[in-house]
């Protein structure tokens, strides 16, 4: 394998997302919802309850509390945006047959696949720092709160991006676009519902029950990501659950392990060699 | 240009298959195809549809994978990458990426073949105007009708001094100026010893412009060699009454078939003493047939018979 073609790729991939105005849409879009909530946020200390202000106290668990809200929407947005970008990145090309003067030159599978890959990669990782560490700095300037590790968050919610990209890239080396798509966004919401259910579970103390969490976050590791990302987003204090927030799913009673960290890694490096084996495999 | 056809090892052949094989499931695409191109050969793969013709290219460029057999280009295994290097290829489907200008998508192309950076302007410049469609470089793809995406196409095949170019039925969306200017492209490639390998159903074409060339028909090869021995029938016919006797001084036993007479084996350069002959003899002649079958007969016939 060389650098030089899959840069190319690359290149091109991110080229792409330019030309089809895609980055200024997302953009454009995101900052209107930055512009909103920021307003909201910055309201939060102005509300009354009982006649009174709230106390900045109350003022920056409520922020939290919107905060996780907010958060979890975007995880949405990135999610879906991971899967619609790399539906048709490898499936569409293939349909389309421009794949075939591209991959008649001197250039691998596995290359064309990574630089597909890294090129919607990069910048997916880049809108989600700039708009996770935008809203951030809306919060704490409007309410004072800032989340105990808002760098460890951003991380997860990238790699619940990296997730959904990969997955979709995988299915997209044999399925067609539109499949691949729904088949990945349905995956990635079936593996939510099942990541509450496992919460549940756990705080009722039912094996059974949690066991499906567990085998959730070992499957598709998105759902299990996304945890890792309310626990750095929520104030410490919520860990300790009580039992209003159990099940829901902003809630996080444990953070990130290494150990899960690394499978979270591991699963997407798997996933993504099981791509280029697939794709290598596959005629044009 | 530099002369794309310098340093070949003597001997080798740009294109060398083995019992190549394609199945899809259970049709067989291609049935165990043997085929050698020389370098510098302008190679005609002739048949009808769904004969394996597509089949055969995309097994030399890595794009699919054979069943069973071998073969190389331009030296290498199938699928190894660094014969592509000097390859270009236009597929039978065309489709470049219209979000891009022309310019662009050939730009890109040079990146990919790996061409030195500081060449890229004039050789993406040289080669819209090779398929004439220089002044339209800066032009969205997807706004080129379908001939100009072909021409383009042609364009991406060129890129680089290719030693071999496979060209997939070129000029399916070209209207008759088109298709004559991919001709004189294909005659200018070999002036400069570039091999070319031309998938097409139509005979014309291929009989303008091939040296060699294979029939195929169900993924079998019914014939292949130079276009001459191909179509050499079976040496001239005179259509003639009044000729009496069976045997011809200096020619011997003659053929009849109705009112044609032939003589087996005859070169067709002996035609004019054929018919002084027949004449000195009391035959009146009405029609002389140099017997070079048409490739379209020749077609035909191969395909009959298999
Ligand atoms: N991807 C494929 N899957 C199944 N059958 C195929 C595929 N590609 C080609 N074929 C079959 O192989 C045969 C040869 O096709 P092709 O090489 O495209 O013919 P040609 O280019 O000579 O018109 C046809 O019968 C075609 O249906
Ligand atoms: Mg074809």
């Amino acid at each position: 394998m060389s650098w030089r073609p899959l840069e190319v790729i690359a290149g091109l991939t991110a080229r792409e997302l330019l030309r089809r105005r895609l980055v200024h849409a997302l953009l454009l879009l995101t900052a209107l919802v930055l512009a909103l909530t920021g307003w909201g946020f910055s309201r939060i200390p102005h509300l009354h309850l009982g006649g009174e202000l709230l106390t900045p106290q109350l003022a920056r668990l409520a922020a939290a509390q919107l905060l996780l809200l907010v958060m979890f929407m975007f995880s949405f947005v990135v999610g879906l945006t991971a899967a619609f970008l790399a539906a048709p990145a490898v499936a569409g090309e293939l349909e389309s047959g421009v794949a075939l003067a591209v991959l008649a030159r001197p250039i691998s599978r596995a290359e064309f696949l990574l630089g597909r890959w890294l090129g919607l990669a990069l910048p997916l990782l880049a809108y989600v720092a700039l708009s996770a560490s935008v809203e951030f700095w809306l919060v704490a300037v409007g309410t004072g709160y800032a989340p105990p590790d808002p760098v460890g968050a951003e991380a997860a919610l990238a790699g619940q991006g990296l997730v959904l990209l990969t997955l979709t890239l995988a299915l997209s080396t044999r399925l067609s676009a539109m499949t691949s798509g729904v088949v990945a966004v349905v995956v990635f919401g079936a593996m939510w519902v099942a990541g509450v259910a496992g919460a549940f579970g756990s705080a009722f103390h039912n094996t059974a029950i949690s066991a499906v969490g567990t085998v959730t976050h070992l499957l598709v590791p998105s759902d299990g990501l996304w945890r890792v990302a309310v626990y750095e987003i929520q104030p410490k204090l919520f860990a300790s659950a009580s039992l209003s927030r159990v099940g829901s799913p902003f809630s996080a009673t444990s953070g990130a392990t290494p150990a899960y960290l690394a499978f979270a890694a591991a699963w997407v490096i798997l996933v993504l060699a099981a791509a280029v084996l697939s794709l290598d495999r596959r005629e044009v | 240009m530099t002369s794309a056809g310098a340093g070949e090892p003597p001997g080798g052949q740009a294109v060398l298959t083995r019992g190549l094989t394609k199945r899809y499931g259970r049709r067989l695409a291609l049935d165990g195809l043997d085929l050698e191109v020389g370098h510098g050969e302008v190679f005609g793969f002739l048949g009808p549809n769904g004969a394996g013709k597509t089949t055969f290219v995309k097994l030399l460029l890595g794009l699919a994978r054979p069943s069973s057999g071998t073969g190389r280009l331009l030296g290498r295994p199938l699928g190894d990458r660094s014969a592509r290097t000097r390859v270009g290829y236009l597929p039978e489907l065309f489709r470049y990426q219209g979000w891009l200008r022309a310019r662009e998508v050939l730009t890109f192309h040079c990146r990919l073949a790996g061409l030195p950076e500081e060449g890229f302007r004039d050789e993406v410049t040289r080669s819209l105007e090779l398929v004439g469609l220089a002044g339209r470089g800066e032009d969205l793809v997807a706004t080129f009708s379908k001939g100009m995406q072909q021409r383009l196409g042609l364009a991406v095949a060129l890129l680089g001094s290719p030693r071999l170019v496979v060209l997939d039925e070129p000029t399916s969306a070209l209207d008759p100026v088109g298709r004559h200017d991919v001709r004189e492209l294909i005659r200018r490639l070999r002036q400069e010893g570039v091999t070319v390998f031309l998938n097409s159903h139509l005979l014309s074409e291929v009989e303008l412009v091939c040296d060699r060339v294979a029939v195929v028909d169900r993924g079998r090869v019914l014939a292949q060699g130079a276009l001459a021995d191909l179509l050499s029938g079976e040496g001239p016919r005179v259509l003639c009454r009044d000729l009496p006797g069976d045997v011809l001084p200096g020619f011997g036993a003659l053929r009849r078939d109705g009112e044609w007479v032939s003589v087996p084996g005859l070169d067709s350069s002996r035609t004019p003493e054929l018919v002084a002959a027949i004449v000195g003899a009391g035959g009146r002649v009405y029609q002389v047939d140099e017997g070079r079958a048409s490739l379209e007969e020749r077609f035909l016939q191969l395909l009959e018979r298999a």
